[in-house]
């Protein structure tokens, strides 16, 4: 037997870092046991909701959509798109109310750094879990759009890492964010940045019909990269473009983590 | 020993009190207040409104809308929605919190103020800050040329009308929960996105699949929107229906209220 | 002392301008029961998250089993176990599971916490609350499976920042009972507390703290024997006479403190001390002889009282 002495010995713990983000998973999934199914049912609810709502009701206004030179039914448009948005909103309610919560009114992390686990724990093991749950919803997602035939290609398979990688990116940058705030009114301030990027990302209809600053301005916006990689999977035109939307999202994934575990160490270990 | 208490006065104007208490407590948000209830409806309205207009007319063109624009044709309805959102907010926290967060509902009771006056001046504090969020929004309507002046500034009593339907119920449902922790979440996601979706807002009831339509039959929003555009475009909707339209918000709001005041006293004395 | 567990030597800690902590030396034997005792604001919890390794420092030296705890973080946390001043239980979980979670944080095995668990909730008399929210808990019984949490690493020393403020009396003793068995167990106690009669049940030794100082150290009963008379006499004259007549008591006693509600007496022998008051002709309303108490001691230390 190994008490708690050795095993800090062993592992060498650093004080960024004891080895054990998975530690995290399993109080996550203890809570979620037993109150914290109900976010993530009504969460998978969402796009679904919106995918009758926008393809059955909006498809009837609309008809076909013309993207480049190919002509689509809308529903079949909007599908991937809303894929990527539910990948992103299961991920920033993870990450953001949650971690909220956890910093400022439960005290968990102050809790958790009172022990041998470190900052980068603690940011590691809120993002994967953040990151298995927007799994869950695009598995969930897919399998209804695939039953509804919405899926043209079988590269949409590809789709679900797509989300994972989304879903990660879009955690870690939130947790970084939240760390910043007070109060329950800053928070506000995440749903009003979230609103306009979702409504004009383009998951709705295509860009191009802004002008062409308002479309440069979208594009440097993280959740275009998400929309359009889901879909270049989606429809299977693999090309470039992939490359570049997966190096965005590492980009955002290395600056979150770094971000967020720097600010855990310096609101709690100072 | 009286200090001058006039309990007469106080059993008339009670909820005016209260009303106050909470409106002064609403200005110190009032910046977030304002950004949102006038904010996030114009980014539907230039997101969908344009976007999506740009897509309609390219389809359907005005022939799915009764001749009317697309912008036009959402406006009315986000109007009423802003009203519910924001009628909603005012009820259900203030509710929770002065019920379980704070108990700032028992200290009142405890003077001459009843249950029934809390709960009044509470519904009325959030009708007024829907009625000033709606005339704002509806201003904004007038100067981008969305609507014009004349009777369609019927707009704005029927939006609070259609939100004072809504909040009577949330001030019930608000008072009468114990356990609040997974109520935010449903009632965001599973009652006020669906109606906000399946409520006529983005494209006509009927163009939705028949099984999905009822949703729109109980929706106060689809009653609101439905007069709403009435009276802004000319919709073409029977006297009949404008009649039932508006009995049914009225009657919606007379019971909400009657079942609010009795829970409120019910469980101020429990 | 030698080879102590804790050692602290110009200990400050300072918040901007303002010095929470001003250079205090102490130390902690292994199997000792320490206290600091002194009022809210004196800081007893900054000196408590520094040893705990979750604060740095702004000047002089600690160690802890020999190590910094700036330098060692995870490794001095690993032999502590921490009871901080707010419970911070994880409201989300049930009793067993916040027991079982803690322990996961420290790396421990499942087998080995699922067996520590059983001993831990007889420990904390909590057997019957094993499933319950900790919502469900009385104030009570969620310090004392604070406690059991602080005690599954199986901690070398348990810090303990005001383990029963809060409590009401009947919770309180059962608490002091638990960390009675605890110091029998040979666990390394150091704790925190505004109260004198908490102080002098539990700490075989305390220091005296206010406004950042130490001033003064040692066991309960040296303490009371160095600053403070055998008995203490208590008088009361009413709200507006006690300071007037305080002069004429002030000849008759070794020393004397004039709160605004009562005098106190020191002498070797209060019911004597009493009775040449009346034979002078002054007439209390009421009177108390008690034995004199850490309460005295900080009164004679700081002229104030320890709760305000
Ligand atoms: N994080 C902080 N920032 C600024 N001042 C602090 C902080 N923590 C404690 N203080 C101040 O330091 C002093 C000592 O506090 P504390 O150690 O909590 O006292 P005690 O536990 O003895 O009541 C108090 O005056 C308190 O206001
Ligand atoms: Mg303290």
């Amino acid at each position: 037997m190994s008490n708690a002495v050795d095993i800090a010995m062993n592992r060498r713990s650093t004080a960024m870092y004891a080895g054990r983000p998975y530690v995290l998973l399993e109080r996550g999934w203890l809570a979620f046991r037993s109150t914290n199914w109900v976010p993530v049912v009504t969460g998978f609810v969402e796009p679904v909701l919106f995918l009758l709502a926008f393809g059955y009701g909006m498809g009837n206004l609309i008809g076909d959509v013309t993207t480049g030179n190919t002509t689509i039914d809308y529903t079949l448009f909007i599908a991937p798109g809303l894929l990527a948005n539910s990948a992103m909103n299961g991920a920033i309610y993870d990450s953001t109310w949650n971690v909220f919560w956890k910093l400022n009114e439960s005290k968990l992390y102050k809790t958790m750094l009172s022990t041998p686990l470190g900052p980068l724990d603690i940011a590691l093991g809120e993002i994967t879990w953040a990151l298995i749950r927007g799994l869950v919803y695009s598995i969930g997602f897919l399998t209804v759009v695939t039953a509804l035939g919405l899926t043209p290609s079988f590269w949409a398979i590809l789709a679900i890492p797509a989300a994972s990688l989304i879903a990660f990116g879009f955690a870690s940058f939130g947790m970084a964010v939240t760390s910043y705030f007070k109060t329950y009114q800053q928070m506000g301030f995440i749903n009003f940045v979230l609103l306009p990027m979702t409504l004009f990302s383009g998951s709705l209809y295509p860009i191009s019909v802004y002008p062409d600053w308002l479309e440069k301005i979208i594009m440097a916006l993280p959740l275009w990269h998400g929309i359009e990689l889901v879909r270049a999977f989606w429809f299977g035109e693999i090309n470039s473009g992939v490359f570049v939307h997966v190096t965005y999202f590492v980009v955002m994934i290395g600056i979150g983590l770094f971000v967020t575990s720097r600010r855990l160490r310096a609101l709690f270990l100072r | 020993m009286n200090a001058g208490i006039d309990v007469p006065t106080i059993q008339r104007f009670g909820a005016l009190y209260i009303a106050s208490a909470r409106l002064k407590s609403m200005s110190k948000w009032r910046t977030i207040i304002a950004a949102v209830d006038i904010g996030n409806p114009l980014f539907y309205l230039i997101a969908v409104g344009i976007g999506i207009g740009v897509m309609v007319e390219q389809g359907s063109g005005t022939s799915g809308t009764n001749g009317i624009k697309y912008i036009s044709f959402i406006a009315p309805a986000l109007l009423a929605n802003t009203a519910i959102t924001g009628i909603m907010d005012e009820t259900v926290f203030p509710t929770i919190e002065g019920f379980k967060w704070r108990k700032l509902f028992f200290a009142q009771n405890s003077t001459p103020i009843t249950g029934r006056q809390i709960a009044i001046g509470v519904y009325l504090a959030a009708l007024f800050r829907a009625l000033f969020a709606v005339i704002a929004y509806y201003i904004l309507l007038l100067a981008f040329d969305v609507v014009n002046f004349g009777i369609s500034i019927l707009l704005v009593p029927i939006a609070v009308l259609g939100g004072g339907a809504f909040g009577a119920l949330m001030l019930f449902a608000a008072a009468k929960i114990e356990k609040e922790d997974q109520f935010f979440n449903i009632l965001g996601r599973l009652v006020i996105m669906p109606m906000f979706l399946f409520s006529g807002t983005f494209f006509p009831l009927t163009s939705m699949p028949v099984y999905l339509q009822p949703i729109g039959w109980i929706s106060p929003l689809w009653h609101a929107t439905e007069l709403g555009r009435e009276s802004a475009f000319d919709y073409g909707i029977s006297t009949t229906m404008v009649v039932v339209h508006l009995v049914f918000l009225f009657t919606l709001l007379v019971i909400g209220l009657g079942l609010a005041t009795r829970q409120f006293e019910r469980r101020l004395s429990k | 002392m030698s080879n102590p567990l804790i050692s602290a030597r110009g200990l400050t800690k300072k918040f901007g301008d303002f010095t929470a902590v001003n250079a205090v030396d102490f130390d902690v034997a292994k199997g000792e029961s320490f206290g600091l005792l002194g009022p809210n604001g004196a800081g007893k919890s900054t000196i408590m998250r520094v040893l705990a390794a979750t604060s740095q420092r702004t000047s002089g030296t600690v160690e802890i089993l020999g190590k910094d705890p700036e330098l060692f973080g995870p490794l001095v946390r690993a032999h502590l176990g921490v009871v901080p001043q707010q419970d911070n239980l994880d409201g989300e979980l049930t009793v067993t599971e916040n027991l079982y979670i803690y322990g996961r944080y420290f790396g421990l095995s499942k087998k080995f916490i699922k067996n520590k668990i059983e001993e831990l909730l007889e420990f904390a008399q909590l057997e019957e609350k094993r499933d319950a929210k900790v919502e469900a808990l009385s104030g009570g019984m969620k310090r004392r499976l604070t406690i059991a949490r602080g005690l599954v690493s199986e901690p070398d020393i348990l810090l303990l920042d005001e383990p029963t403020t809060g409590l009401d009396p009947q919770a309180r003793h059962i608490l002091w009972d638990r960390l009675f068995r605890l110091k029998e167990q040979g666990v390394t106690l150091v704790l925190t507390t505004h109260f004198m009669d908490e102080a002098e049940q539990l700490c075989d030794r305390l220091v005296v703290m206010d406004k950042g100082s130490i001033m003064a150290e040692g066991s309960p009963a040296s303490l009371i024997k160095q600053y403070s008379s055998k008995e203490v006499l208590e008088v009361r004259f009413g709200s507006d006479r006690n300071k007037e007549i305080a002069p004429q008591l002030a000849t008759m006693c070794e020393r004397m403190e004039t709160l605004p509600d009562r005098i106190l007496m020191y002498t070797e022998d209060g019911e004597k001390l009493l009775e040449e008051i009346t034979h002078a002709g002054m007439h209390a309303t009421t009177s108390l002889v008690r034995r004199s108490s850490l309460e005295d001691v900080f009164l004679r230390l700081t002229g104030r009282t320890l709760i305000e």
